[in-house]
């Protein structure tokens, strides 16, 4: 029901309709619909507890769903085998709330990991690569040989960051990548994002809950609230939206000041 | 479009006096990231003396991080020898990533190590100063347990009974089957092979005080001892251990209680009650499975079994596998929640830690054994 009005005949990678997903009794998602255009940074909100992540863990396979369909570049993961779906995922990357490194491997073997299992490579490319994927996080060589319990909360999801780019994927999954990270981190954060988006052209699905990401990065934005997505489509979209939920999200007192409506006329 | 190995030459080489034209072609990406590693290695050994180098990129269909890093290593290769080096024809989309790479420094810091003699005196220095620094940990920790203890005893409500009972359970209570199973197996294979043995020289009858003695000195309390550090000492670290990675025992601090006195203490304490209580249970069990085999293996009747177990043993033959039991329960446990406490932030650190605990705690406990025997015969016990 709620896909973005505006974007015209856009190229859908991820397509998910229908999704049931529940725990016992209780329906998380009830037939839930969406779609992620190539090409854009998607910002998924929505209340604590609503299931932003439990939808992206169940497009990306980590949650079964009781129903709906769930299509990642064309493929039906439901019914795709196992060696399609395994070429699927090797199209993503996902950055986990956590950073989810592996924590008896160092840094740069973090990063080597994927590319090792599925590439044949010398170990001489393997690092350079590591140590270019690193800088192009805005890290440097220097915490190559150090293990994850030895890096700030920042430098985690950077590298984490770094392991979900190791096998160049074309989208990336991000779970609230600047929980946890001051003001500036986080806004040097959302610069990386979108330069790596720029230069990799990359797909980015982003739970996030920063008001500030959704303003200055995301290029579309989708609201998940009583198991359904409803709304999607632009930040004027949402400000100008009367819904009482996406009112009090992005017009209540956390929203800045600046950012009122000053173009609602503009959808 | 993935998995599109291809056999097409991704690169093409043309020499013209000192100038070098590379054409590149079809996808310089990750699956094809391994052959073009190979012909740009054989290239820049193949032309040590350029001037020029050309690329033209125009017919490089898709380009990502390996096919861009390996141009760029290009680059990079024909520049260290002073050679103007121009690529040309390449898609704008791509120019943002090439230009992100140029960037790149390869500095990588040592790696630690060095010669492999120096390592291995290294390690081995730092194996021996960790036995010093454990036994200091252990000693340590008795002495954190006196000062929690005392401060107990003045404030007896502030001690954690709930705590206690829930270890007590857990430890003690739950290991009864266990205990009982495996001691009592214990005891049937002690008296069978007795029997055997003993039977050439037509001794058969004093099976039972081997029996008797063996179970109730030695190995009712250290086949107990071994079981609840392998259950309920590695429990202790595994636990102890997550809180502390969790920064649970931080947390606790922080609100002004100890640790010791709320999480090891009860521990400990349910170990020094519990395992006396195990060892009473398994020595018996020991015996009656010993008293059963005599009885069905080597024909000896209970009662003969009974008043010939009264002869051999003396209620000190009980003591002192009794009296053992609480200094082995409190080493388990001190040694299990130091090595709990001593975990890092790591996975790998909590197993690292667990293994240690139990095999220090069951090395520890029979050293402890050996010194109590000299003891205990040394006093005539």
């Amino acid at each position: 029901m709620a896909t973005a009005p505006a974007n015209g005949k856009k190229d859908v990678i991820i397509e998910a309709r229908d999704i049931v997903v529940g725990f016992g009794d209780h329906l998380v998602l009830n037939h839930t619909d969406l779609d992620v255009y190539r090409g854009e940074i998607l910002g998924f909100v929505g209340g604590s507890g609503a299931g932003k992540s439990v939808l992206m863990r169940t497009i990306i396979g980590l949650i079964p769903k009781r129903a709906g369909t769930i299509k990642v570049f064309g493929v039906n993961l439901g019914e795709a085998s196992d060696s399609e779906r395994r070429a699927v995922e090797r199209r993503w990357g996902v950055l986990f709330q956590q950073g989810a490194l592996f924590s008896s491997l160092t840094v740069m073997e973090n990063l080597q990991f994927p590319v090792r299992e599925y590439l044949n490579l010398s170990q001489r490319l393997l690092d350079e690569l590591a140590i270019a994927k690193l800088e192009m996080v805005g890290l440097d060589a220097s915490v190559c040989h150090k293990y994850p319990s030895e890096l700030s909360g920042g430098m985690t999801k950077r590298v984490a960051l770094a392991r979900a780019l190791a096998l160049d994927p074309e989208i990336v999954f991000l779970d609230e990548p600047t929980s946890g990270l001051d003001p500036i981190g986080a806004g040097d954060f959302d610069t990386l994002i979108a330069t790596l988006q720029r230069t990799l052209g990359l797909t980015v699905f982003m739970v996030t809950h920063d008001l500030d990401s959704l303003h200055t990065v995301c290029d579309r934005i989708a609201v998940l609230a009583e198991g359904k997505v409803i709304a999607a489509g632009t930040m004027e979209t949402m400000l100008a939206s009367e819904h009482p939920w996406l009112k009090s999200y992005f017009r209540g007192k956390r929203s800045r000041a600046g950012y009122q409506p000053q173009g609602k006329a503009a959808t | 479009m993935v998995g599109s190995v291809s056999d097409e030459i991704l690169l093409d080489d043309s020499v013209q006096g000192s100038n070098l034209a590379l054409v590149g072609a079809g996808a310089w990406i990750a699956i094809n990231a391994r052959g073009l590693e190979a012909s740009i290695q054989t290239l820049i050994a193949k032309y040590p003396s350029v001037k020029k180098v050309a690329i033209d990129m125009q017919h490089v269909e898709r380009l990502d991080t390996f096919g861009a890093w390996l141009l760029e290593r290009l680059v990079r290769a024909f520049k260290a020898r002073g050679c103007e080096t121009t690529i040309v024809g390449l898609k704008d989309d791509y120019k943002a990533l090439i230009d992100e790479l140029r960037n790149v420094k390869l500095e990588e810091p040592p790696r630690t190590g060095g010669q492999a003699f120096n390592y291995a005196l290294h390690s081995i220095g730092e194996n021996i100063a960790s036995v010093g620094n454990s036994f200091a940990a252990i000693v340590n920790m008795l002495g954190a347990l006196v000062v929690a203890w005392l401060r107990v005893a003045t404030r007896p409500r502030t001690f954690r009974m709930t705590s206690l009972v829930h270890q007590l359970d857990n430890v003690a209570w739950r290991a009864v089957p266990i205990i009982l199973l495996i001691t009592f197996l214990i005891g049937c294979i002690i008296a069978q092979q007795g029997l055997f043995h003993f039977r050439k020289f037509g001794a058969d009858v004093y099976v039972v005080d081997m029996v008797g003695i063996l179970v109730l000195r030695e190995l009712g309390v250290l086949i107990v001892c071994i079981m609840v550090a392998g259950r309920s000492g590695s429990a202790y670290t595994a636990e102890l251990g997550s809180m502390k990675m969790r920064e649970e025992i931080d947390a606790l601090r922080t609100m002004g209680f100890d640790p010791v006195e709320v999480l090891i203490l009860p521990r400990i304490l349910a170990l020094i009650i519990g395992v006396p209580i195990l060892t009473f249970l398994g020595s018996m069990a020991a015996l009656y499975g010993g008293g059963l085999v005599c009885w069905l293996y080597g024909g000896i009747d209970p009662d003969i079994f009974l008043s010939r177990l009264k002869e051999a043993i003396a209620l000190n033959t009980f003591e002192v596998g009794m009296i053992k039991a609480p200094f082995m329960a409190l080493v388990i446990g001190a040694v299990a929640c130091v090595e709990g406490l001593a975990v890092k932030g790591s996975a790998e650190s909590l197993g690292r830690q667990t293994t240690a605990s139990v095999v220090e705690s069951i090395f520890l406990v029979i050293v402890m054994d050996g010194i109590f025997a000299i003891f205990f015969t040394s006093i005539g016990m």
